[in-house]
């Protein structure tokens, strides 16, 4: 190994030669690589020797990186008497764990037993991280000793060149197992804790994210020797995957390998470590860009971390010259930084790019305006699923209205303590919470709160940095939606701390649930309610089909409109790939939490596990989902959430049948070499393969068994995905690209209702050519135009049926109102009976619904279309795409509108009618606004006193007439006259009258009334006459509501008047006229409001209560 | 027209006289609060119910309830009720429901003891914080600063969905108006106003909190709060949450289109 990197760096060989003798087989033999003829058979191990030697040689530079690199045993070291252990530490890699490479080859009934606990058994390593290093032995024995054990891929595989030793030899003896003397190309080194998760590039804290697994040891990089690349390279006979890409890659590469020599010429034997850093910096850069597209690193990602790292460490060189030769090696980088620095959404995706991300905030503020999002940061309500009628009883309604509550207040107090030292999510929200699942279950409440927790999920874990960080330390989206928008300190604040790097949380960070998500896991997992969790995970599905059912469109390119268009389709295609993965890994989080367990479990109990779990189906069809998507080629995707979705599984579901399938296809995409697929999207489906596979996550992937029918499928699988892969590209490269002649994006998909009753009964011929006509028709125009018709046919629709709610069935409900309230009175007995029979009389008419359904759209659809589509539209084409969206709308309207107007008009009728029969004797509803909503006079300047003015003025002028009164305390005659002329204007003044006012001062003045009649002797001046028909004609004129006069003759004033005035009845005489006149205004009062109170005639009243009283005196 | 607490004694002239009425009524219901219990024992309501026999015995006329009342600092139209409720326990054997004591207090001439009638009424009348009058003085208090508010904002060309129709449509939990398109106040945005004709202190504050702004920010995202007879200025420390407390309409409003700042 190291002789080959020794003719290298003495230029013996050039770089070039030296990667074409990588690419090709072991048998070439180009004529410039004499000198690598004789190491032919170490070929392949030479990628992981030198990629484990860049990490040597730069381990100075990268002091200030991230972190430091490891030391290894021999980095001092230069010769080829290193190459059996090189080439033994390279192998040893693929050992570290069982990961992509174990996966592939691994076959469980033929590996031998090694250790005590497996003799016996039937032999196969647990190849969990507690084994990590047995398994990979154990799949070297088995590779080499049962290479007749039929290999998924076909081909067999020679392994002669890889030694033995380390596997049959006890870890006591030969210590190559021990990490911190050999470490793997990127692992763990000496000084890092084995048990933390450790790469050499940074040490990663990831045990507090992950209270349900142990930490592990991660980030290293997959097996390369035993890459299955090569394998299928040297022994398949797929074609796809031998072929090798030639194009603007390579000549790109071959002029900077003009330069790279240029460079060591002038360097020759001077090189210092720094420049032999950059040298071999180009040359890892040259060897990930060729090595992409045979897969020789299946975990590019890590890699690219690595060359990052290199890129960004220039800070720790002081010379100049360094410093130049860093920059020359970043201006001859450019095309392929470019590609990163572009995509935001890579960076999104993993932490490890933060870097990039980092860049991109600095060179654009407007970035960080993207991220100040709407200030609403909770779900909003929504009548039409939030509503009464969304809930079986007033009572579950009522339930949730108080849950939605608790949920915010719950999640505002973990907003605001739970980054407190001693705050305890459990502790303190725990019981809380659980109370709130008992009253969802004693409610049938779950598919509503499930909803909205989904949904505040979304809302506040959406950001791109991962999920956002929290709420309170962290800056992230969140934070910033809690600002004002001229909060210019903290908003600075914020972005100082995008600007400035961040804890990197290296390549390859376990599955964690950063920031506000935390929130949510800790509430689900406090709750622990089996009911809830099987509505969310519903919920959750839902959503995600929702999600990635979003389709691809390719659209053409056409004006500066394109860039517009694909602009918005990027953003839209990131909000919707971030939503799906974050909805993903709860839902994985979910599923498979009832199977967590912290050890690995024990070989039997492993396969009783796979034994009863085979026998269940999976909530969501992730493999179903993953086949359409690469068939549709919409893999970019739905990779990325499947991604997330099986990061979170539990040991044993690897094992099972079902996810077997779905490992191994997600496999084959990054095998699979699709060289037409863009760059960035290749490369992102890559690197979170490449994750999955390298996160050493509970998962260690199993082997194959022998059945062959697995394989099989997975092999026509591979041949059926194959030549369409290659066809992915013109759709993925549009949005990430944004290059090249097609335009590809997403749209919605809509698909109307079909209304079979409504639509002409046409020929199913005639029907299918008018579809395609229809097709036709938008082919050969600007994809705008077709979903500006998709678009304007759903609103349209919509809004039809809205229209019919609002007019016809609002129309028809007043009118059951009417009915019913003539009925209801009749027979009080069946009010279901009489539900039935007003409904049924009104259902003939709801039939007009689909009438005037189909008047509005062909209404509204026109004027919609017309003013979406450009102006030079021509005429024809304005026409057709007007009736092709009337047409849609009016399907999906009256489709809808036939199949629900019955049930619409009784839900309605219904809800009128409990309303009804709550306020019992009541004037309905529109009866009484009428009265209430009398006008102010002509000309009225609203500015009468207030009614609460008056009734408080009233108050008090009661509080003196019905006592205590203080000595010589009396009530001005003026005063009082001057009282009620304002009562007066107040009352006809309607601005600020309600009716609970309106109702008081009624009362309130019968009260006056009756008082003064008795109080003769109170008021000084005695025109208590005068007064009582000045407040008789304001009842009468000024009153819109009912004035209780008969309340003037009550029990209670009879009583008091007869203790006010015992043996007098002097005053009762003087109001003969005003009692016949009262009289009246009784009458027209009772007989127009219906008054429930006793019909007493006020002179028989009197005339009994004189009686009383003449009695007594 | 904030108030500081500490600031109380020194700053209260400059208050108007409703903001002095609102606190008071504050206070004096926070009192009430604390000796209810003791009002409410069954020990206490026989007493009461004994004394207020005898007093009407002696003297019909007499104001017996409402000089009871004030005899143990308690608020007149409370002990008008717990007599009551007494009196009805008595004459029907059997606990009398709310609604029919509600009843009976909003319109004492359901009472079937004229006695009685009139001596709750005249509870009712003299009591300056509870009871029926009092409850409608304060809701239509409330009422009429909505209607200004509700001029306000058509003045200024927002447009809302108030109350009654966002009840029609179902809404659980209804501010007093929905602004149809967010605004700006201030610097914060606002989707909601909630009017409250009263001063804000503390306790009755955490209780809005409790039972109507977090409600709306939990449905309508952050709005916009106006006590019209001011309130305590430390209790505005929400705004950053969405939550924005005024005491009068503000001036400071920007909207999505053009600035309408006028200061």
């Amino acid at each position: 190994m190291a002789a080959v990197l020794e003719l290298l760096l003495r230029e013996e060989v050039a770089v070039g030669a030296v990667l074409r003798w990588l690419r090709q087989g072991p048998g070439h033999r180009p004529a410039e690589v004499t000198g690598l003829v004789s190491l032919s058979l170490l070929q392949k191990d030479f990628v992981p020797f030198l990629l484990n030697f860049l990490r040597e040689q730069t381990s100075q530079i990268l002091t200030n990186g991230p972190s430091t690199p490891a030391k290894t045993p021999n980095s001092k070291a230069h010769g080829s008497q290193r190459t059996g252990s090189e080439r033994r530490a390279g192998h040893r890699r693929s050992s570290q764990k069982a990961s992509l490479g174990s996966f592939l080859t691994a076959t469980p009934e033929a590996l031998p037993a090694r250790r005590g606990r497996r003799k016996g058994g039937s032999a196969v390593s647990t190849s969990g991280r507690q084994v990590p290093r047995d398994l990979g032995r154990s799949l070297a024995e088995e590779e080499d000793g049962k290479n007749d054990s039929p290999s998924w891929s076909g081909g067999r595989r020679k392994r002669s060149e890889v030694p033995l030793v380390s596997a049959r030899s006890p870890p006591s003896q030969l210590n190559l197992n021990n990490l911190e003397e050999f470490p793997p190309m990127g692992a763990a080194s000496g000084w890092t804790n084995k048990s933390k998760p450790s790469r050499r590039i940074n040490p990663t804290p990831v045990s507090a994210e992950r209270p349900l697994s142990k930490p592990k040891t991660c980030f290293t990089s997959t097996p390369v020797s035993q890459s299955p690349a090569a394998r299928f390279s040297s022994g398949s006979n797929l074609e796809a995957f031998s072929t090798v890409q030639e194009g603007n890659l390579t000549s790109v590469i071959s002029s900077s390998l003009q330069e790279e020599r240029e460079m060591l010429k002038k360097e020759r034997y001077g090189l210092s470590m720094m420049v032999i850093g950059l040298l071999i910096l180009n040359i890892h850069l040259y060897y990930l860009i060729f090595s992409l597209p045979e897969n020789l690193v299946p975990n590019i990602f890590l890699e690219l971390f690595f060359v990052l790292q290199l890129l960004t460490s220039k800070g720790t060189s002081t010379a100049e010259e360094e410093e130049e030769s860093d920059l020359e090696v970043n201006e001859r980088k450019k095309g392929t930084l470019k590609f990163l620095a572009e995509n935001e959404r890579i960076a999104s995706f993993s932490p490890t790019l933060h870097e990039r991300l980092r860049q991109a905030y600095e060179s654009s503020t407007a970035k960080v305006s993207l991220l100040l999002p709407c200030s609403v940061q909770s779900v909003s309500f929504q009548p039409e699923t939030d509503n009464r009628s969304n809930f079986p009883s007033d009572r579950a309604f009522h339930i949730f209205k108080k849950q939605r509550d608790i949920f915010y207040e719950l999640l505002r107090e973990w907003e605001d303590n739970h980054e407190k030292t001693g705050w305890d999510f459990e502790r303190v929200l725990g019981n809380k919470i659980r109370a709130m699942m008992a009253h969802l279950s004693a409610t049938c409440n779950h598919s509503h709160f499930a909803r909205l927790f989904q949904k505040q999920l979304i809302q506040m874990c959406k950001g791109p940095v991962g999920g956002g960080a929290s709420w309170g330390d962290t800056p992230d989206q969140d934070v910033l939606n809690m600002l004002g928008p001229d909060n210019l300190s903290r908003l600075k604040r914020l972005q100082e701390r995008f600007v400035v790097p961040q804890s990197i949380r290296g390549p390859c960070p376990p599955p964690s649930f950063p920031g506000c998500q935390q929130f949510f896991r800790d509430f689900i997992l406090s709750a622990g309610s089996y009911q809830f969790n099987q509505h969310l995970v519903d919920s959750l599905c839902l959503k995600i089909l929702e999600l990635d059912g979003l389709t691809l469109v390719e659209h053409e390119h056409s004006d500066g409109e394109a860039d517009m268009d694909e602009q918005d389709e990027k953003k839209r295609f990131t909000v919707v790939l971030l939503s799906l993965r974050l909805l993903a890994k709860f839902l994985g989080f979910l599923v498979f939490l009832p199977y967590r367990t912290v050890e690995q479990p024990t070989r039997d109990l492993q396969d009783s596990a796979v034994a009863l779990r085979n026998q269940t189906l999976p909530v969501l069809d992730v493999l179903k989902l993953l086949r359409q998507s690469i068939r549709d080629h919409r893999s970019i995707l739905t990779v990325p959430w499947i991604v997330e979705f099986l990061s979170l599984a539990d040991h044993i579901a690897p094992f099972l049948d079902y996810y077997r399938k779905v490992f191994c296809l997600l496999l084959l995409m990054v095998l699979s070499e699709d060289k037409e697929m863009s760059f960035l999207n290749k490369l992102l489906i890559l690197a979170v393969l490449g994750w999955l596979f390298q996160v050493e996550s509970p998962v260690s992937f199993p082997s194959f068994s022998h059945q062959d029918s697995v394989p099989l499928v997975d092999q026509q699988l591979l041949y059926t995905c194959c030549p369409y892969l290659g066809e992915l590209r013109k759709l993925l490269a549009s949005f990430v690209a944004g290059s090249g002649a097609k335009n590809g994006g997403f749209i919605r998909k809509i698909t109307p209702t079909a209304a079979e009753s409504l639509a002409p009964k046409t020929s199913v011929t005639q029907r299918k050519l008018q579809v395609e006509l229809e097709q036709a028709f938008f082919h050969n125009q600007p994809p705008s135009l077709r979903r500006t018709v998709e678009f304007v046919a759903e609103r349209v629709g919509s809004n039809c049926v809205k229209h019919i709610k609002a007019t016809l069935v609002a129309e028809l409900v007043q009118r059951a109102e009417v009915m019913l309230q003539d009925k209801v009175k009749e027979e009080d007995a069946n009010h279901d009976k009489l539900l039935e029979e007003v409904c049924a009389h009104l259902y003939e008419e709801g039939a007009q619904a689909l009438i005037k359904g189909r008047e509005f759209c062909k209404k509204k659809g026109p004027e919609a279309v017309r003013v979406l589509l450009p102006e030079e539209t021509s005429a024809a084409v304005l026409n057709s795409a007007e009736d092709i969206a009337v047409e849609l709308a009016t399907e999906k309207a009256c489709g809808w509108l036939s199949a629900n107007i019955a049930a619409l008009i009784k839900r309605e009728v219904k809800a009128t009618f409990n309303r009804m029969l709550k306020v019992p004797g009541l004037p309905l509803p529109s009866e009484d606004a009428l009265e209430l909503r009398r006008d102010c006079p002509p000309g009225c300047q609203h500015r009468a006193p207030f009614p609460s003015q008056i009734i408080n003025e009233i108050k008090d002028v009661l509080c003196v007439a019905v006592g205590p009164r203080d000595e010589g305390e009396v009530i001005d005659h003026d005063w009082l006259e001057c009282l009620l002329g304002r009562l007066s204007q107040t009352l006809r003044c309607r601005k600020f009258m309600c009716p609970t006012s309106e109702q008081q001062l009624a009362k309130c003045t019968v009260e006056l009334a009756s008082l003064l009649g008795e109080s003769v002797m109170i008021i000084k001046s005695n025109p208590t006459y005068g007064l009582l028909k000045l407040l008789l004609s304001v009842w009468k004129e000024d009153f819109g509501a009912p004035v209780p006069v008969q309340l003037m003759f009550s029990r209670k004033n009879i009583a008091s008047l007869t203790l006010a005035n015992k043996g007098s009845l002097v005053c009762i005489h003087l109001l003969q006229d005003f009692l016949k006149e009262l009289e009246m205004l009784s009458r027209v009062f009772t007989s127009e409001h219906r008054i429930e109170e006793p019909r007493t005639n006020p002179r028989e009243l009197t005339r009994q209560s004189l009686g009383t009283v003449t009695a007594q005196s | 027209m904030h108030v500081n607490p500490a600031g109380l004694q020194f700053s209260i002239h400059s208050q108007s006289q409703s903001t002095l009425l609102s606190i008071f009524s504050q206070e004096y219901q926070k009192q009430i609060k604390r000796t209810h219990a003791k009002h409410h024992t069954a020990e206490a309501a026989e007493t009461y119910y004994q004394r207020y026999l005898n007093g009407v015995m002696k003297n019909a006329a007499a104001p017996v309830l409402l000089e009871l009342a004030n005899e143990v600092d308690f608020a007149p139209s409370l002990m008008a009720r717990i007599v009551l409720e007494r009196f009805l326990q008595e004459r029907e054997q059997a606990i009398p429901s709310k609604t029919l004591i509600n009843s009976m207090l909003r319109d004492p001439s359901q009472i079937p003891d004229g006695v009685l009638a009139n001596q709750v009424y005249q509870c009712t009348v003299n009591d300056c914080c509870y009871g029926p009058l009092v409850d409608c003085i304060k809701h239509a208090i409330g009422h009429e600063h909505e209607v200004l508010l509700r001029e306000m904002l058509l003045e200024k060309n927002l447009s809302f969905i108030a109350e009654d129709q966002l009840r029609a449509k179902g809404y659980d939990k209804t501010p007093d108006f929905i602004l149809e398109v967010p605004v700006a106040v201030e610097g914060h945005i606002i989707h909601w106003i909630e009017s409250k004709a009263s001063f804000g202190d503390e306790s009755s504050h955490q209780a809005y909190l409790q039972d109507q702004f977090w409600s709306y920010w939990n449905r309508f995202g952050p709005g916009l709060v106006i006590y019209w007879y001011g309130f305590i200025e430390e209790l505005d420390c929400h705004r950053e949450r969405g939550i924005l407390l005024k005491d009068c309409f503000p001036t400071d409003i920007v909207t999505l289109r053009h600035s309408m700042a006028q200061r």
